[in-house]
Order: C-alpha cells, then structure tokens, then sequence
C-alpha cells in the first residue's frame, strides 16, 4: 500500500516533484512538513497575515517573498511562537504547533532565526553555539551544581567545532560574536540553528545587510541545508535571490498569498508583478512641457495623490 | 592636621566590616539579577528586610530556635521572588524595577505600620531574636581586637567572621553556577531574550530561577545583618540601600563573580576615608576646609562618592575588575 502512496514517491526524490504541483495559492503538496490552515492576525484595523491554506513541501528550499509589508516576517512570527494569531491552526508533521511558546517550537524541530541577526554579542562564538545543543543537563539549576555536565559539554563543543569549520567560523571560536561581521552573524545563526539537529529551518531574509562577496558562499549553505534533509524556508524580498536557490516560491501581498510555483515560472506572473510594481507599470507617462501630467498620466497621479492621502489619513505608515 | 594612620585604619575597617558585608552580599544577589541574567531589581533591600524579619519574628513572635528563624528567612526571600516574578518576568525589563520597588517600600511601610508593633516591633524596631548567636562567639564581647593596627570590637568580629564565612560560600555557588551551561543561558538571556528563545530555552523559568537565588543572597545579606545588630529598625530597608548596593555592583564590575564584593569594600573604603578625612579636615579652630561645615559631612561624603561615581562610569564602566569588551553599561 505504502509504495502507491505519492507521499512515499515524493519523500525518497522531492527534486523531481515541483513541475507536478499545481501553481496556485494554497496547493496541496505530496509530503507536506507544515501545512497551515485560516491564520489571521491582525494589527488594529490592518490585516498583516490572513492565508487560507498552505503547505511546505518536505525536503524543499521554499523561498517566501513579497514586498515590503506583506506579513511574511509576522507569518514567521506567528508559525514560531512569537506572536499569538486571531485565528487559525497549523501543524508540523501532524502534530498542532499553534498555540506553543517560541521555545516548545523550537524544541520539536522547527528554528528560526531572525532578520535583524541575534548574535549574542558578548559570549564567545563558541559559547553561541554549545548554548543552542538540546536537552544540556548543566542548564538546569541543580543539574549545574550536582550532575557532572562536562562530558556532555565536550560533546558538544566538538558538534560545534565541526559546524563552525563548515561554516568557516572555526578560527573565530574564541572571539566575542559581536566582533563578527554582519554576514558572519548571519552564518553564525544558521550553524547555531544546525546545533539544535532541527527539521524546518525558517530563515528570516539570511541575506539582508550581507557583503555581496558573501551572498554566494551564504546561498551555497542555504543550499546545503537542503541536501542534508532539511526543510528550509526563507524570507526575501529580493527576487533574484530566491530564483537561484528555492524549489518553490510562495508570493505575499498585503497579508495574503498570492501566487505560489516554481521561482522561474513565477516572474512571469501577473498577479506578482503587480504586488512588486503596482497595477499600472506598464503604462506610458504623458506630461506637457511643463512636465505636470496629461491624459491618462494626469489621471494616474491623482489617483496615486488620493491614495496617498487616505493612507496618512488612516495613520498608516508611508515608509513600511 | 590630616591624620593619615587613624584615616587608614578607619578605611579598612570599614572595608571589611559588617556593612561591606551586608552591601557585598545585597550586590552578589544584585550580580545574579543584573550583572548575569539583566534583571532590573530595584528593590534589592526588601529582600534584605524578609530576610531580617522573618528571623525576626519566626524567633521572637512564634517562638522558632534560630537556626529555623533563618530558614524562615530565607524562604521569605524565595516566596518574595516567587511574588514579584509570576505577574512581571512575562513583561519588558522596566515593569520589575517598578514593580521591585514599590513592593521594598510597601515591605517597609507595612513593618513600620503602628498596626503591626505587636508582630513587627513597628518603629520601635525588633530585638531579642539573636541572643543565641552571641552566646556562640568564641570573642569577649566588651573587648577590642587588633589586627595590624585596625581595631574591632569582640562583639562585632564575630559577626564579622560570619559575614565573611557567608560571603564566600556564596562566592563559591556564583563561581560554580555562572561557570556552567545554567550560568551560559542566564548571559544569553542578558544579551537577547527573543534568541534564546528560540533556541529552545524557557526563559522563564531561568529568569525566576535567577530572580529567586539573588533575591535569597538578599535575604541572607539581611540575616546576616540583623544578627550583627541585634535590632531591626523598619527605616534602614529603605530605597536608596538598593542603590548604594548597586552602586557597589557597578564599582566592581558587574557580571563579575568578584565584582560585588570588591565594589562593596571599596564603596565602604571610600566613604570612611573621605568622612574621616572631611571630620579631620572641617574640626578644629583653624580648619583646613573651611566652606564647610562639619554638620554638613555626612551629606557631602555622599556627593564626593557620586562624583566618584560618575568618573568611574566615564573612565572605566567595566568597573575595577570587569573586562572592558564585555561591558554591561555602554554609555555611548
């Protein structure tokens, strides 16, 4: 029975299945890791996160985009504990994971990390790491005093040398993390994150305020996570970025997924162009010698104006 | 006119006497709150006033042997951690310290209640509780002890061999606890609770966890002190203690498992040499400061240590051992 399950199909080759699921928001995925169902939250009258349904594909770099403002970061928030939603449930491999605090999240396998990077700047890199290892019988209080925890620490320590020498991290072990550069951070929290022998890796823009020299090498790791079982998903708003390295790619727009597919089919389409570049891109600009708009042009602006206005006169914020 | 030897001799005693000892313990708790975990306690000195009275009247009131006094002292400490920590340890840093801080004076203003003199002592203050401790000193009481030309009193050296017992088994504990992977997420908690969090820790629970062990040095500073006394009074336990004790922390270097201690015997050094130095200084017919008045030094030693203070905080916020690149107060 179990060989006529697509599911088992999916799981043993995910590379081969992304050309099979229908491009559109909230598809059904063959061996869906988190699948979420009507969450919504919002913040006073604006509705930051309100999606139907979706699905993470097991074993697949799934890239979430959206302009500015869309709620992907607060759909991140919500799916890890951070923020509680208006409505909704979502799970991971079956078991229910709303309603569960940051940590209780991060202790069944799924680790975030942050878009303003959470180095703890003034622990050593080293001490980054051995904090993140699980189940440590020297952080319990009277485990500290009590229990010998030092094996058990130099087991850790040698996991977290090795994941720092993958992530070229190895010479800095002893230097205080706030001394790191900011793509070190970055890489810091990926190898800090691996500590935890996590499922779902949720990557909050891992290449926002990154040396573009260290983009690539960052992408290769992305990419790594993958091949060694992982889920990731991540955050951008760069779309370049994400064509290169997902095997899927969900698009945000005001709260609401959009569009979903493979990333090369997904530039082409409509509905994301105009999330990214507004409804009349494609229009030609009229103006008169003076340079003030004419036409349809004249016609655009005002319309622009207007809204412009209504949106100061909500109190929302321009630059968001 | 400046005499050089008694300045000394009183500096050191004040350095290792019982209110080093009673400031280094406050701090030590203050250590675990602050310097580790980022807890902003300030009402350290009601702590210190549970401990005190609930030896205090474990003894006197319910007739309790001492050695089960102090143990009510000391659980006083835990229940007012316990206390102050399930409403406010969800919320931002600052709702503790208000929320620390009016509880001290509420802890103050209830001991002193003229309602309360029957169970409390009321202003009147609390005494006989501590006889049997006395009756242990191995020194005669009325008699003056000397040490290099530092004199102590019989009755205060014992004590004083208590407080200094105390305060370095509590060293011990810090050094073992903040050496550990326990001591490792308190300092992660410090830097980023948001991080540690997800990384799979209940900062909760550590937070209380900090918040219950420093308010317990707390408590054992107050035992400790009310047995050197032999008398509470409800006033001592009042705000600005607190922040003598965390001026001492700063001075010495807060996150520092030696920092309180060191701090609080130079914050005592200091305000005994320069009222010493300012009595010399302002007594006699031909004074050699003669814009102030004597009456006025026992505020003014207050100021010079603020300025003291401040200096401090610019030239060296690590305070005197901490490290420079791991500074808990950057003023910039």
């Amino acid at each position: 029975m179990r060989d006529e399950d697509p599911r088992a199909v999916a799981a043993t080759d995910p590379a081969m299945v992304p050309g099979e699921v229908a491009a559109q928001p909230g598809a059904r995925k063959p061996d869906p890791v988190l699948v979420i169902d009507s969450i919504t939250r919002s913040f006073g009258g604006l509705r930051a996160v309100d999606v139907a349904h979706l699905e993470f594909q097991r074993g697949w770099i799934t890239g979430l985009i959206g302009p500015n403002g869309a709620g992907k970061t607060t759909l991140f928030n919500l799916l890890t504990g951070f923020d509680r939603p208006n409505t909704g449930h979502w799970t991971f491999d079956g078991m229910p994971l709303s309603r569960l605090a940051p940590h209780q999240v991060a202790r069944r396998g799924v680790v975030r990390t942050f878009q303003l990077t959470k180095a703890l700047a003034k622990l050593t890199v080293l001490d980054n790491m051995r904090l993140a290892a699980p189940k440590q019988t020297g952080e319990r209080l009277f485990g500290a005093l009590l229990s010998t925890w030092g094996q058990q620490e130099r087991a850790n320590t040698h996991q977290a040398m090795e994941l720092l020498t993958r992530f070229q991290l190895d010479t800095r072990a002893d230097d205080l993390a706030g001394s790191l550069s900011g793509g070190q951070r970055k890489l810091l929290e990926m190898a800090r994150a691996l500590m935890m022998d996590p499922r779902v890796v949720m990557l909050d823009e891992p290449m926002a305020g990154v040396n573009p020299a260290l983009t690539e090498s960052l992408l290769q790791h992305v990419k790594a996570l993958r091949d060694d079982g992982l889920t990731v998903v991540f955050v951008e708003h760069d779309m370049d970025v994400i064509r290169h390295i997902s095997d899927w790619v969900v698009v945000m727009a005001q709260g609401r997924v959009i569009a979903e597919g493979r990333p090369e089919v997904l530039s082409s389409n409509k509905a994301v162009v105009d999330a990214y570049l507004g409804a009349h891109h494609d229009q030609a600009l009229e103006f008169d010698a003076e340079g003030n708009p004419v036409g349809q042009t004249a016609v655009l602006v005002a319309e622009i104006e207007s809204e412009l206005e209504a949106a100061i006169e909500h109190g929302q914020d321009l630059s968001a | 006119m400046i005499d050089v030897p008694t300045l000394l001799a009183n500096g050191i005693a004040a350095l290792a006497g019982p209110s080093a000892i009673f400031f280094a313990l406050l701090a030590i708790g203050l250590n675990i709150h602050f310097g580790y975990t980022g807890l902003l306690n300030f009402g350290q000195i009601g702590f210190a006033l549970v401990g005190g009275y609930g030896m205090g009247i474990a003894v006197r009131y319910f007739g309790l042997p001492l050695w089960s006094g102090v143990l009510v002292g000391i659980l006083a400490g835990v229940a007012l951690a316990l206390l102050l920590g399930i409403p406010t340890l969800r919320l931002r840093a600052d709702y503790l310290a208000i929320v620390t801080i009016a509880a001290a004076e509420i802890l103050r203003l209830i001991t002193r209640s003229t309602s309360m003199t029957n169970f409390s002592g009321g202003t009147q203050g609390l005494t006989g509780y501590g006889g049997s401790f006395r009756q242990l000193s191995p020194f005669d009481d009325g008699r003056f002890y000397e040490f290099f030309g530092v004199r102590f009193l019989g009755q205060d050296l014992w004590s004083i061999c208590l407080g200094w017992t105390v305060v370095g088994l509590s060293l011990i504990l810090v050094f073992l606890l903040v050496r550990s992977p326990w001591g490792r997420v308190l300092k992660a908690i410090r830097e980023d609770e948001d991080a540690v969090k997800a990384l799979g820790k209940n900062v909760f629970v550590y937070k209380m966890q900090a918040l219950v062990l420093g308010g317990v040095f707390g408590a054992v500073g107050g035992i400790v002190f009310a047995l050197t006394t032999q008398s509470l009074t409800p006033d001592f336990y009042s705000p600005p203690q607190t922040f003598f004790a965390y001026t001492a922390l700063i001075v010495g270097g807060a996150g520092r498992v030696f920092g309180p201690v060191i701090g609080s015997m130079i914050f005592w050094f200091v305000l005994s040499i320069t009222d010493t130095f300012l009595r010399q200084a302002t007594a006699g017919r031909n004074p050699l400061i003669s814009f102030i008045d004597s009456q006025d030094v026992g505020a003014i030693r207050f100021v010079l240590v603020g300025v003291a203070l401040a200096l401090l905080m610019m030239f060296r916020p690590q305070g005197i051992v901490g490290k420079r690149s791991e500074v808990l107060l950057d003023a910039r």
